[in-house]
């Protein structure tokens, strides 16, 4: 087995000690399958990703990952009702077009939920548009006029998001810059990072 | 460009089984031949053999050529070679001529040894469960007790199915490509379709038209054009054809476009080398494979007792057997927590596009296999370690 030499991802560790050992695992645009490996590696989690993207979906595939080629936008028909102990998206969320319908199909197929995205509230991002440009930065590499996302949204706004749709926030942390964040979130932190279910269910 | 990745000259060789098969309709094969190619080397554990099933006209002839001067190889050579996705410095590579066949193996045109005169009509109609367990019998023929992988596209994929359902402690990998759970009544009609234009041909002679010394060629020649229109999409067709006309329009029924000349052609071609029985049992194998039926339709069920990890691969273009039907293996796979990773492949040559070497699909291929792990080097090792 090779092991490559990787940068510690706090993300993944935090992910990571929201799961029960042997977890039952949904990644959702999985990418090049980093985050399930980890997981593997660390939980022995029972994984499945979900990939798009042709060359993320080799590439996830031939780590040794199960991936399922497929765009999250036609939702999860593929995946029975609470059929996995946890799905994943990470750093996903702000480039589906479908958002609300995404989430809903979530925590349909899931027991809980974990959603992180780059907080659009992080002050670099506030200060560049006060300089009158669109954030660009290590979290959001992109140009406004080729950039994937299309929901961006605040710490705020996701909160908010989750109380209008009933949806319980079991936790909630923030990172900059691989450090939690506990003062002023929405304006100190770069990624937020939610772990969620369905009030419904419960 | 010519590389030197073939498997070169290769021969077919034939297998006779004494013991009689119960197939599933009842009917009993006293005796009966499999003929076969290999490629590549079974090492010492015998745990790097691969079985090829083929399609509705494929054969045993896979890979290579039988002469340096033959115009085609075997009919997955892009796959099957030194260096190629499925290499054969790994994996022993078996192809198989299925039961019924017309290319070696036991078919109506063989001998009934009760009458001494070619089976015909009263060679039986086989399923797919018959012709898996017929190549069981060869894996076993060949010693091998587990196959490193089942491969196969099309009707060769419901064969790989149908193995990790009956014999799932005989399959370690299994990759079906372009195939389906069962048919659908439109894939089914087309089938229907073929098998009338067969039948109704006067040459057919109820299937007996060995002993009339004709073949009902017409039929077959009809069922082969119908074949090609739905192994194509319509994109392909019109990229390759299009309106094209060969001359000009000559207010005739002859072939003026470009279109109707290559579906003769294929016709033509494939009514000269294929047997009309064979070609019934086929579409009819297809017909009926449907493992989820004794389990009141659900195949999540039906694919309880499979172990094997699978590759399951679609076409995005393949509209006779279409994604959607690769996404209900997966996801009876995914409902039994099976290993299981799925690719749809953005394609424009329709169901035909499982047997062309698209870079993407031939590096999935060729990622897949090359992490199947087989003893070839390690067996050597532990010998001589525990032998000191």
């Amino acid at each position: 087995m090779t092991v490559t030499k990787q940068e510690f991802r706090h993300d993944f560790a935090i992910i990571a000690s929201w799961l029960p050992f042997g977890a039952k695992v949904l990644d959702l645009g999985c990418g090049d399958g980093a985050l399930l490996q980890y997981l593997k590696a660390s939980l022995e989690v029972r994984g499945y990703g979900v990939e798009k993207d042709d060359a993320n979906w080799l590439a996830g595939m031939s780590s040794g990952i199960n991936v399922i080629q497929m765009d999250l936008e036609a939702g999860l028909s593929g995946f029975e009702d609470q059929s996995f102990d946890t799905v994943i998206l990470s750093q996903t969320l702000q480039a589906v077009h479908n958002t609300e319908g995404i989430v809903r199909e979530m925590l349909r197929v899931g027991h809980e939920v974990i959603v992180t995205f780059p907080n659009f509230g992080y002050w670099r991002n506030r200060s560049q548009i006060l300089t009158g440009n669109m954030p660009v930065s290590k979290s959001l590499p992109h140009q406004w006029f080729n950039t994937p996302n299309v929901h961006l949204c605040t710490i705020n706004d996701f909160d908010q998001f989750c109380k209008d749709s009933n949806i319980t926030i079991k936790e909630r942390l923030v990172l900059t810059d691989n450090k939690p964040v506990t003062f002023m979130p929405n304006l100190m932190g770069n990624l937020a990072m939610y772990r969620l279910e369905n009030t419904q269910l419960k | 460009m010519q590389v030197n990745n073939s498997v070169g000259i290769v021969a077919p060789q034939s297998a006779h089984f004494d013991a009689p098969l119960t197939l599933k309709s009842g009917a009993v094969l006293p005796q009966f031949d499999l003929v076969y190619e290999t490629y590549g080397t079974l090492n010492a554990d015998k745990s790097n053999a691969v079985l090829i099933c083929h399609a509705l006209s494929g054969t045993h002839h896979v890979a290579g050529k039988y002469a340096e001067d033959d115009k085609y190889p075997g009919w997955w050579d892009n796959l099957i070679g030194p260096n190629k996705p499925l290499d054969t410095h790994k994996f022993f590579v078996i192809g198989v001529n299925n039961l019924g066949g017309c290319h070696g193996s036991t078919g109506a045109a063989s001998t009934n040894p009760a009458t001494g005169q070619p089976w015909g009509s009263q060679f039986p109609v086989l399923t797919v469960e018959d012709w898996v367990t017929s190549q069981t019998l060869l894996a076993d023929y060949l010693g091998i007790q587990q196959l490193a992988a089942v491969v196969g596209g099309s009707l060769g994929g419901m064969q790989t199915l149908q193995w990790t359902i009956a014999y799932p402690e005989r399959v370690r990998h299994a990759l079906v490509i372009a195939s389906a759970p069962n048919l659908t009544a439109q894939n089914m009609a087309f089938n229907e379709v073929a098998r009338q234009a067969i039948i109704t041909d006067p040459e057919f002679h109820g299937g007996d038209y060995y002993a009339h010394g004709v073949v009902p060629r017409r039929g077959l020649r009809i069922a082969r054009m119908l074949g090609h229109i739905t192994y194509l999409s319509d994109d392909a067709m019109g990229e390759k054809f299009g309106r094209k006309l060969k001359d000009t329009i000559k207010y005739s029924f002859d072939a003026e476009f470009e279109m109707e000349s290559y579906l003769r052609y294929q016709g033509d071609k494939f009514a000269g080398e294929f047997d009309a029985n064979t070609y019934l049992r086929m579409t009819r194998a297809l017909d009926y494979f449907d493992p989820a039926l004794e389990y009141n339709g659900d195949l999540s069920v039906a694919l309880k007792k499979v172990t094997a990890q699978f590759l399951v691969v679609s076409f995005t273009s393949d509209w006779r057997f279409s994604p959607a039907r690769s996404r209900e293996i997966v996801k009876a796979l995914l409902d039994n927590e099976r290993t299981v990773s799925y690719a749809e492949v953005t394609a424009a040559h329709g169901h035909d596009a499982f047997l062309m070497p698209d870079p993407h699909y031939h590096a999935i291929l060729r990622s897949y296999l090359d992490n199947i792990q087989v003893n070839n080097i390690q067996v050597n090792n532990i010998q001589v370690g525990g032998k000191a």
